[in-house]
Parts: structure tokens; C-alpha cells; sequence
């Protein structure tokens, strides 16, 4: 990006994050209280987009089953807390790793097939934790299973302040977002992008193509269940409708709105997709609609999304 | 568990592979030959489904609510394309997703102004509510019978449709190579056309058909779409005679999942570790379908492309 002002889009970062920080200090003096929950979710929700962002915009991996391995980590808080575990970091850690695991095992079969049938594929195994989900009546099955006890993030941290939960959320959600834009830019993450672009060719090469996709396809997974273990956390309460596949179809369309494979996309696409869901809400029972005709000006007259659009006019603006 | 039972059983497995038949069958052929992912085909089996619905509680008349269904639902459908769906065909499927996701939810907005939130309660025709004794001991009820005899009707209808007209021969030829059939002459853009809408109309037929013995509401559109997809999968995207087949695989093996393995996981397992597993079991099965198959045929059963 070249603009008017050099330093500006190295310090932005800088600036969104400390105005993220700063928000839950000021927000009782604008009577914005609700509104910290609400942008708790958006970060939750952005760090699960950015771990799709970057297998689907990098790697050219269609996964149409995301919100299974978010799914995966916010049921394996419950059988932690089933299992009388207390610790917030034991089951967050718990809730990545073992969607990693299930991410390791569902792209191990995936990722041999291309194009729709991946899309199917991973829809296919997403559908099935969901039935699993819903039949598992220990850990309320259809209902839901409500988590009444909130999770122990340590001494030092639970009484620090009422919102101490929202600055590890964004202190995870940062990292988390830093960590893919660094593997994005790096040899991996060229790999990645060769992949996407000429896959026969990255053979030719000599690239171990199933396995540079696989390994993204993991982390994509675990960074997913790590969303999951903390939306479990945000929401108290995990039941089956969070792996449905509408919740994957919306997570992708997020990302699209966004920007497919930009380093702003997810974040920037979750925003404005949740923002303009809470503002439609508070005005109509009819809030879907609007989303719809927005979905189809983005595919007609911004296919490359909402970044994109900004970036252009950056991109204009220092031309002048 | 006896003979009847499983007989009765295989007969509904039937008719919900025949339903699943007359949605897949448009999907796939859109599908096929445009090269586009439509997820809003769910949202067309929606609309047949309240159509009907409300035309038959007001007129009574369960042969005009059908007719009604599937004339306004491929009106609407023809519209559809040319204002949205036309744009879509040399798209990305991702890009088609995205759209088609946008007119689930359109739809489902319009569905809640006009017939509001409470689901509908679709009633059976007053003729064929009661049970038909099939043989000793089956009574049968006879709505669900005309439900496999219009499956079977409109399978038939469509096999000759599009093996022996030309019509039908204008459809294959743009589902097995597109390019070619473009420089051979074949106006791809009005047969594709043609094709959505009667994509459209089997879609709202079998809406119309399920609304008495399902329940119609917003949301039964997302429902469907997952096994019709499957369906699709499995038989080899733009074949219809493979939808035909994995539609009937997908019908009973979904309808013998939830009415057997419960049952049998019983026999072998403790109590509370069947009562969760098997409806889990019988909910995945047809997913477990489809990974089997592809792992054995890539292509799908009947890949339709040589």
C-alpha cells in the first residue's frame, strides 16, 4: 500500500488495538456496557474467519464445514467441565488441541478430493459431528448444554476487573491474527498460495503438496476449536446449532464480504457482517433480507470484497 | 421386529429416496451443466411446500394446490434466473455460494412477511386420509402410496424427457460437455433456462407433496438441501439416472438408519450408551454413504461427464 501518509498503515494496527483495549474502560461512560459482550463476540467470531481466511484465501481450500471444528472446541470445554475441570487455560488448550486432532483427521480423507466434492466432503463431516452433537444426551443432546460456573482464568486474572475475559479474548485474537499474517507472508505461506494458484505445478516442484495443505489445514482446525472453547466461555451455553452448516456457510460468506485471502478480510468482514446483524435486529423482526441484497451487490459490483474496496481507494487517493 | 415392520419400513425409505429424487434431480442438472452451485434450490422447495399449503386450506382442492405450487414456483424460479442467477453461471463456485446463501435469505425474509413465523399445518386430502390395507396385517396409509406413485410417475416422465426428445438431448449434450455443445449450435443459455425452471417445478411438486406429512416452515428449505446435495454427490454431479439411483440409496438408508439401528444397537449395547449412539449412528449414515463412495468412485456412481 502506498498513501499519503507512509506511516499510516503500519501504526492503523496500533490504533485499532488500543482503541479495542481502551473500549471497555470508556464504554460505561456512554452507557455502551452491552456493547463490550457484543465486540467480545466479534473478536471470537474473527478469530475463527481468520483461521478459514487463511486456508480458503492461502491455500484454495474450499471448507464448507468450519463451524464443525468450532463445534469440536466448544464441546470439549463441556466434557471438561463435565469431568470437574475448572481451568479456563487447561480447557481453551483442550478445545484447540483436540480440534486439531479431529481437523488432522477429517483433511486427512478431504484433502484427496478437489473442487465441490471438497466442498461436500468437508459439509459431509461437519454434518456429522452435528448429529453427534445432537444425540449426545449427556452433554444435553438438542438442548444445549448451559455452563454455570464461569471457568477460572487464574487468580491474579479473575478479580483483576469485570472485564478482564475481553482483553484476553483480544490479546488471543491478536496474536492469533498477527500469527497468520506472519505465516501468510513467509515461505509456508508462498507455498501455500503456489498451491492455490497451480497445484500440478507446486507437484512438479517437488513440493509435498498433501502434506504444506494438511499442515494448514490442521492449524486452520485447532485455531477454529479455539474459537469454539472460547465462545463456549462467552456464551455460557454450547449446543448442537453452533456446528450447523448455515453457521459454516456464514462464516465463509463473512470472509468473503471481507476479503478472500487479505490480511483484513476476515476481521473487517466479521465486523461489518455482526454489526449490521445487531443494528437491522434492534430496528426489524425482518433483518435477513437486507443481509441478502448486501451478499449480492458484494458479488456483483465488489467480488473482491470489502478490503479490496478500501484498499483501492488507498490506492487512488495516493495517486492523486 | 418382523417382517411387516420392515416392510413398511422400506416402503417409506421409498418414498422419501423419491422425494429426495425430485429435488436432486434439478440440482444436479443445473449443476451439471452450468457449472453452478445453487443453494437456494432448498428455498424453491420451500415456496412449493407454503403454496400449497395455504391453496389447499382455502380451495380444498388438494390437485389444484399442487398445480398452483409448481406454476408460481416456476414463475418465480424463471425470475430468478434472469435476474440473478444468469450472471452466476462463469462465476467462481465460491462466488456462487455466496449469492445463492444471500437469496436463502431473502427468501426466508419474504416466506415470514407473507405466511408469517408459526409453521404451517398442511392437512392430507380428505380422500386419501385413511389407511389402505396393502395385504394381511400392512395397513398402509394411502397418502404415503401416492407419494412413491408420483415419484415413480415423474421419474419416468423425466427418464423419457430427457433420453428421448430433443429437448432432452439438447440437456445432455450441455451436461457432458458444454463447450462442445456451444460450438455445435446449442443455445446452452435458453436450455439452461428451461432447465431451472423445470428444476424449480419438481422442486416445488415434492414441497407440495411432503407439506402434509412434514412440517412447513422457515428453514425446511436448509433442511432438504444437505441430502439433496448428497444425493447429487453420490450419483455424479449432472447424471440424472444417477440421482434417481442415490436418491433411492439415500432414502432407505436414512429410513432403515432411524427405524433399525436403535433397535439393534439395543440388542448389543448397554441401554444409555445406545440410546446416544444410535440416533447419532442413524443421523450419520447417509454422510458415511457418500465418504464410501467417493473414496471407492470419485466421480460418483454415475459421473456424467466422460
Amino acid at each position: 500500500m502506498h498513501e499519503r501518509f507512509p506511516g499510516l498503515a503500519r501504526r492503523l494496527p496500533w490504533l485499532v488495538l488500543a482503541l479495542l483495549a481502551a473500549f471497555p474502560l470508556f464504554a460505561p461512560a456512554f452507557g455502551l456496557e452491552y456493547y463490550v459482550g457484543f465486540v467480545r463476540r466479534v473478536l471470537i467470531v474473527a478469530i475463527a474467519a481468520t483461521s478459514l481466511n487463511f486456508i480458503l484465501g492461502y491455500g484454495g481450500m474450499a471448507a464448507l464445514g468450519h463451524a464443525g471444528f468450532i463445534g469440536v472446541g466448544a464441546y470439549t470445554v463441556v466434557a471438561l467441565v463435565e469431568a470437574g475441570f475448572s481451568s479456563a487455560w487447561l480447557a481453551w488448550g483442550g478445545a484447540a488441541a483436540v480440534a486439531g486432532l479431529a481437523a488432522a483427521a477429517i483433511g486427512a480423507v478431504s484433502l484427496r478430493t478437489r473442487g465441490v466434492y471438497f466442498i461436500m466432503i468437508t459439509l459431509a463431516f461437519a454434518q456429522m459431528l452435528y448429529y453427534l452433537a445432537v444425540s449426545l444426551r449427556t452433554w444435553g443432546g438438542d438442548d444445549g448444554y448451559g455452563i454455570y460456573t464461569p471457568l477460572e482464568m487464574g487468580v491474579w486474572l479473575d478479580g483483576a476487573h469485570a472485564q478482564v475475559f475481553y482483553w484476553v479474548v483480544l490479546a488471543i485474537a491478536a496474536l492469533v491474527f498477527a500469527l497468520f499474517s506472519r505465516v501468510a507472508h513467509s515461505r509456508y505461506g508462498q507455498a501455500l498460495r503456489g498451491i492455490r494458484d497451480n497445484e500440478t505445478r507446486m507437484v512438479a516442484l517437488g513440493y509435498p503438496v498433501y502434506r504444506l495443505k494438511l499442515a494448514g489445514f490442521v492449524a486452520a482446525g485447532a485455531v477454529a476449536g479455539l474459537a469454539g472453547g472460547l465462545l463456549a466461555s462467552h456464551n455460557a451455553f454450547v449446543s448442537p446449532g453452533m456446528m450447523h452448516w448455515t453457521q459454516s456457510a456464514l462464516l465463509l460468506v463473512m470472509v468473503m464480504l471481507g476479503g478472500l485471502g487479505r490480511r483484513w478480510g476476515a476481521p473487517l468482514g466479521v465486523a461489518l457482517w455482526l454489526t449490521l446483524e445487531e443494528a437491522l435486529k434492534m430496528h426489524t423482526d425482518y433483518w435477513h433480507w437486507p443481509l441478502g441484497v448486501l451478499l449480492l451487490l458484494v458479488v456483483f459490483h465488489a467480488p473482491q470484497g470489502v478490503a479490496a474496496l478500501l484498499e483501492r481507494r488507498a490506492g487512488k487517493e495516493a495517486a492523486r | 421386529m418382523d417382517a411387516i415392520f420392515v416392510f413398511e419400513q422400506l416402503l417409506n425409505g421409498l418414498g422419501y429416496g423419491l422425494m429426495l429424487f425430485l429435488i436432486a434431480a434439478g440440482l444436479t442438472l443445473v449443476f451439471g451443466i452450468m457449472d453452478t452451485m445453487n443453494l437456494a434450490h432448498g428455498s424453491l422447495y420451500m415456496a412449493g411446500a407454503y403454496v400449497a399449503a395455504r391453496v389447499h386450506e382455502a380451495s380444498a382442492s388438494f390437485a389444484l394446490a399442487v398445480a398452483v405450487a409448481v406454476a408460481v414456483t416456476v414463475a418465480v424460479a424463471a425470475v430468478l434466473e434472469f435476474l440473478v442467477i444468469r450472471r452466476l453461471y462463469r462465476r467462481d463456485h465460491l462466488v456462487q455460494v455466496l449469492a445463492t446463501f444471500g437469496i436463502i435469505l431473502i427468501a426466508d425474509d419474504a416466506v415470514k412477511a407473507i405466511w408469517g413465523v408459526a409453521p404451517l399445518l398442511a392437512s392430507t386430502p380428505a380422500a386419501l386420509a385413511g389407511p389402505v390395507q396393502l395385504f394381511e396385517g400392512l395397513p398402509y396409509p394411502s397418502y404415503r402410496l401416492l407419494l412413491i406413485g408420483a415419484g415413480l410417475a415423474v421419474a419416468l416422465g423425466l427418464y423419457l424427457l430427457v433420453n428421448n426428445t430433443r429437448v432432452g438431448m439438447l440437456v445432455r449434450a450441455g451436461a457432458s460437455n458444454r463447450q462442445m455443445a456451444e460450438f455445435m449450435g446449442v443455445r446452452v443459455g435458453a436450455v439452461f433456462a428451461f432447465v431451472f425452471a423445470l428444476g424449480a417445478g419438481l422442486a416445488a411438486l415434492a414441497g407440495a407433496l411432503m407439506a402434509p406429512i412434514s412440517s412447513v416452515q422457515i428453514g425446511m428449505g436448509e433442511a432438504i438441501l444437505i441430502p439433496a446435495l448428497v444425493v447429487i454427490v453420490i450419483g455424479g454431479i449432472g447424471s440424472v439416472r444417477g440421482a434417481f439411483v442415490a436418491a433411492l440409496l439415500v432414502g432407505l438408508v436414512d429410513t432403515a438408519g432411524r427405524a433399525f439401528l436403535p433397535p439393534a444397537l439395543r440388542a448389543v449395547l448397554p441401554p444409555s450408551v445406545a440410546a446416544d449412539l444410535g440416533p447419532a449412528l442413524a443421523g450419520i449414515a447417509m454422510y458415511v454413504l457418500m465418504a464410501a463412495v467417493l473414496t471407492l468412485k470419485p466421480a460418483g456412481l454415475f459421473p456424467a461427464r466422460g
